[in-house]
């Protein structure tokens, strides 16, 4: 099965979805990012979602336990690059994800990112 | 006596299986240029798709699978987008219930039918214990 | 009414001196020949009266909502939709159909010598002009209200201006009444505009909002949320007492929104949040200018 490549970028996992998922990969990313925190002792998670073009209530529950995952082990994930027609209809849907840090795009997520790092 | 609107007429049709994970995928992707085609704009065809993307899933989890069937329909000035989802599952027991948020009995979030109910025109629901479930939405299109 | 009607044999037997009275008889009572060409409008007749024959010859008169006469109304749809963009008052659209009672009657008094026979054709001719001319009216109706609505969705683009206040900060000043469709409209504005400049703060002003119902107090906070979603923070600002009351007396939660009075006061808020602030130069500097 095709996975979705981690990357290491410093401090930091980065995630690129850029494939309209189906709910077995998006387990397996939930799992496999989960464990590349504990092995690669990163305390920050950046996902990139700009390319999706569609996030329902799967994909939306997927983002929030993987912050909420990533937070019990001690790191901080910021969702950055949602689309608006995504966000609005997320929001319709009735998924505010409240546990997700969120940014417009990877560079104020990574400045989120250090911010938050500092802060704890 | 009035005369009542023609029935909305069925332009062109497709049905598509919901059997697995892929399909769900594949069903989204015909509805996203389904669409398209019908000139909706990214707002609507999001709302559309992630609907769909719902209903196919339910399909898929609690309808033990079944098919999905995407159709440009028309009336008086409109033209829209139905879709509806079928399966032959266990049914479900409690309609109402299953159209409020947070009611999920597939470790969901429970949002599949009301979001879905939400996000498009009309939404309908047939269901039969031990026979199966049919779910019809339409978008449509001023 | 058991006996089959002889409307669609008499129909074929005079199409074409049926056709010419029917004409003649629309430009006696019409201004109808200013608004549309003589070819046109014949095109349409002889498709109605072509429609009309193979719908009463098939599906009678009596269900008149069967699938059978689903082409009929069709045609008479395309019929009012094009003349209520051409212009056509309602009495006029309707006229083509009603129109067509006295040639039609006219023929049926001549084949038909039986009275009690005649009587009944003439019936139901007339119960089905009459519910073909109200559905053309009905329809005429529904194209001007697309119309005017569609109008109404040109001008809401229009009339949602997002300003750039700052690098990173916008405004949405809304000016009248809010409905949903249009704080639909700016909503996506304002979310579109927040991805294209980079903005992570987005001030929404009500100032100009004279009243705010339940509906539009649920889409603004889904506004708010969904930039939330995208990463930006969002202020509203100039709500006024009465909006206020109105907005509590709702039940709506406005959560952890920030709301500020003025426009001015969100904008510091705004500024303070992305690390600026705006202060009188020093009062040395001023000192000389005395």
């Amino acid at each position: 099965m095709d996975r979705i490549p981690i990357l290491r970028m410093g401090e930091c996992l980065l995630v690129t979805i850029q494939v309209d998922m189906h709910d077995q990969l998006a387990l397996a990313l939930q799992d496999d990012l989960t464990s590349a925190i504990t092995k690669q002792r990163t305390r920050a998670v950046l996902i990139d979602i700009s390319a999706l073009v569609m996030v329902d209530s799967f994909i939306g529950r997927m983002l929030a336990n993987i912050s909420a995952m990533s937070k019990i082990l001690d790191a901080e994930t910021v969702v950055v690059g949602m689309q608006p027609a995504v966000a609005i209809t997320l929001v319709e849907l009735g998924l505010q994800l409240p546990g997700v840090r969120t940014a417009l795009n990877v560079d104020q997520g990574m400045k989120l990112l250090r911010r938050a790092l500092r802060a704890t | 006596m009035q005369l009542e609107p023609r029935k909305p007429a069925v332009v062109r049709d497709q049905v598509l299986p919901l059997k697995s994970d892929a399909d769900v995928v594949q069903a989204r992707q015909a509805v996203r240029r389904a669409a398209e085609e019908l000139k909706f704009n990214l707002v609507e065809q999001t709302k559309i798709v992630t609907a769909a993307s719902e209903l196919a899933r339910n399909t898929l989890l609690h309808g033990r699978g079944g098919t999905m069937k995407v159709e440009f329909v028309a009336d008086l000035s409109r033209r829209g987008l139905r879709l509806t989802f079928e399966d032959r599952g266990p049914g479900i027991a409690d309609i109402s219930r299953a159209l409020q948020d947070g009611f999920s009995t597939a470790d969901g979030l429970g949002l599949g039918l009301p979001g879905a109910r939400r996000l498009m025109s009309e939404f309908d629901i047939q269901s039969k214990l031990g026979e199966g479930t049919r779910v019809t939405v339409v978008r449509w299109k001023p | 009414m058991n006996t089959p009607t002889t409307i669609p044999q008499m129909i074929e037997n005079h199409r074409d001196s049926l056709l010419a009275d029917w004409l003649q008889e629309q430009a006696t009572i019409g201004s109808q020949r200013l608004l549309i060409s003589d070819a046109e409008l014949r095109q349409q007749c002889l498709d109605f009266l072509r429609l009309l024959q193979e719908a009463t010859a098939s599906g009678g008169m009596k269900d008149m909502n069967s699938p059978q006469w689903d082409r009929v109304k069709e045609l008479l749809e395309s019929v009012a939709t094009s003349r209520a963009q051409q212009g056509f008052s309602p009495t006029e659209v309707a006229t083509f159909v009603f129109s067509l009672k006295k040639p039609l009657f006219g023929r049926l008094r001549q084949d038909i010598r039986d009275v009690e026979n005649l009587g009944r054709e003439i019936w139901a001719g007339t119960e089905m002009i009459d519910r073909l001319g109200l559905y053309t009216a009905e329809v005429y109706q529904k194209a001007r209200d697309e119309t005017i609505s569609r109008q109404q969705a040109e001008m809401l683009e229009l009339s949602t201006p997002v300003v750039n206040l700052w690098e990173g900060i916008l405004a949405l000043p809304l000016i009248g009444t809010l409905d949903s469709s249009r704080t639909q409209v700016v909503m996506e504005t304002l979310l579109q505009k927040i991805v294209d400049t980079g903005s992570t703060v987005a001030i929404i002003d009500i100032t100009g909002v004279p009243t705010v119902d339940t509906l539009v107090a649920q889409h603004l906070l889904k506004t708010v949320t969904a930039a939330r979603l995208m990463g930006a923070d969002c202020i509203i600002s100039g709500i006024r007492p009465q909006i206020a009351q109105t907005i509590v007396h709702l039940g709506v939660e406005l959560g952890d929104v920030a709301t500020k009075a003025s426009l001015a006061d969100a904008f510091q808020l705004a500024l303070k949040r992305a690390g600026l602030e705006i202060r009188r130069p020093a009062a040395s500097a001023l000192a000389g200018e005395d």
